[in-house]
């Protein structure tokens, strides 16, 4: 299932080849040496494909949206709290939930390299990897979020959270007006992956059609 | 160290450009790459800030024109040769020509689904009591090892707030170079955005990160 590569490596195009080359030299010499059986490839590949990924992190939030217990065991302890909902593990052994207000406005990067929560939103993206996000999002967060189309009031706090532990982080973005009365359900299909992160905000607009 | 993943502050990048319906993976050797990385880990041969030194430690221009998986890549290749896992020479010729008379066993799908489940935490018991409280006002370290360090250029000597204790873990520095965990203190350091780019930057930005107790002093 080759695909296309992304926009973002340009110049590497002789890569490609290149590198499929070399994991299958380092693959076959880790199967025949009896380090790896080849069946523990597949069920990683296809636990962070299909399972882990960001609809856990958005469980997460629309629980937080309707269930003000769960709320406070989220800011007082973040890892028991999506323990309970069944996430945690890899990635997600230490987690610290952020609450965006009004006047607080929280985003997450890793500059060091790609620090991720993976147990709540699966495997980065790769702008969240890369340099312009990483070397950007300490120094200019403003200029940044606008390149995601989000524009925050002047006065509003940003905090930028530089994953530099093993401590991960969750935005828990704020609740879209004119959503009174939704189920869960419904509220955890709004939330999308970038407003767990920090670079998106979210409105009752986004809701896929019905 | 001070390597080209240290990236914070850094200037000539370009704009973030955010793909949509982005797929996990981009091309079927990044799911293997992403795969023998982590199933490799498993083993136990080397450990996470081992691999994250290894990564960080390649030449700037290669690390810089190289891909995010392409990077686990190499690094996987060094490691494997540094620790005797496989010879140049194997890797030329892309299949293992001795068996690894001292491998364990095999990392198993059932290993992996534990590892996947349990993940790996990284708090330890406290070998003394913390130095610092929350509110207290540190300076992060002057500091430049050629070693592994978790303290990115852009704080260092900076003046910020203890936010959070965030508990004791393991001491990446220590634990990247030799395998000691030697856990230290951890603690959340807020920075004001001023103190880190100077009066013209962005007063309403505030940036934290997770700094272990050696990275910091009282200011």
């Amino acid at each position: 299932m080759q695909q296309p590569h992304a926009p973002h490596d340009h110049g590497h195009g002789s890569e490609l080849d290149e590198m499929a080359l070399r994991v299958r030299a380092l693959e076959t010499i880790l199967i025949e040496k009896g380090l790896i059986e080849p069946a523990a490839l597949d069920e990683l590949i296809e636990t962070y494909e299909t399972r882990i990924g960001p609809r856990n992190g958005a469980r997460v939030v629309a629980r937080a949206w309707v269930d003000p217990d769960f709320r406070r065991q989220l800011f007082a302890d973040g890892t028991a709290a999506i323990g309970a909902l069944g996430y945690g593990g890899r990635s997600g052994n230490h987690l610290l939930a952020l609450e965006n207000t009004p006047s607080v406005h929280n985003m997450v990067v890793c500059t060091l390299c790609s620090c991720y929560p993976w147990a709540v939103l699966g495997l980065p993206p790769l702008w969240y990897k890369s340099a312009p996000y990483r070397s950007r999002a300490v120094a200019e967060p403003r200029a940044v979020l606008r390149e995601f189309g989000v524009e925050l009031p002047s006065e509003t706090e940003i905090r930028v959270w530089d994953s530099t532990a093993e401590l991960r982080y969750l935005v828990i973005p704020m609740r879209p007006a004119g959503t009174d009365g939704w189920s869960e359900e419904r509220l955890a299909g709004i939330v999308t992956r970038d407003s767990m992160i920090g670079t998106g905000v979210l409105t009752r607009s986004r809701e896929p059609a019905r | 160290m001070n390597g080209a993943a240290d990236m914070g502050g850094m200037h000539g990048f370009g704009p973030v450009e955010p793909e949509p319906n982005e797929p996990v993976f981009h091309a079927a050797w990044e799911k293997k790459a992403f795969a023998l990385n982590m199933a490799i880990g498993v083993a136990g041969i080397w450990n996470l800030d081992a691999f994250r030194f290894a990564r960080e430690s390649l030449p700037p221009p290669q690390y810089l024109n190289t891909s995010y998986y392409g990077l686990w890549v190499v690094t996987l290749e060094n490691m494997m040769l540094k620790h005797g896992v496989a010879t140049s020479e194997e890797i030329a010729a892309g299949h293992a020509l001795a068996p690894d008379a001292a491998a364990p066993r095999p990392v198993t799908a059932a290993m992996v689904a534990d590892m996947v489940r349990c993940g790996s935490p990284y708090d330890r018991p406290a070998p003394a009591p913390a130095k610092f409280k929350v509110g207290d006002t540190v300076r992060a370290r002057n500091m430049h090892p050629k070693t592994h360090t978790r303290l990115p250029r852009y704080v260092r000597g900076h003046v910020g707030e203890v936010v959070r204790i965030v508990g004791c873990h393991v001491f990446p520095d220590s634990n990247a170079t030799d395998g000691r965990e030697d856990p230290h203190w951890l603690y959340t350091v807020r920075f004001d955005g001023r103190e880190l780019w100077g009066a013209d930057s962005d007063p309403t930005v505030r940036v934290s990160v997770e700094a272990w107790e050696p990275y910091l002093e009282p200011a």
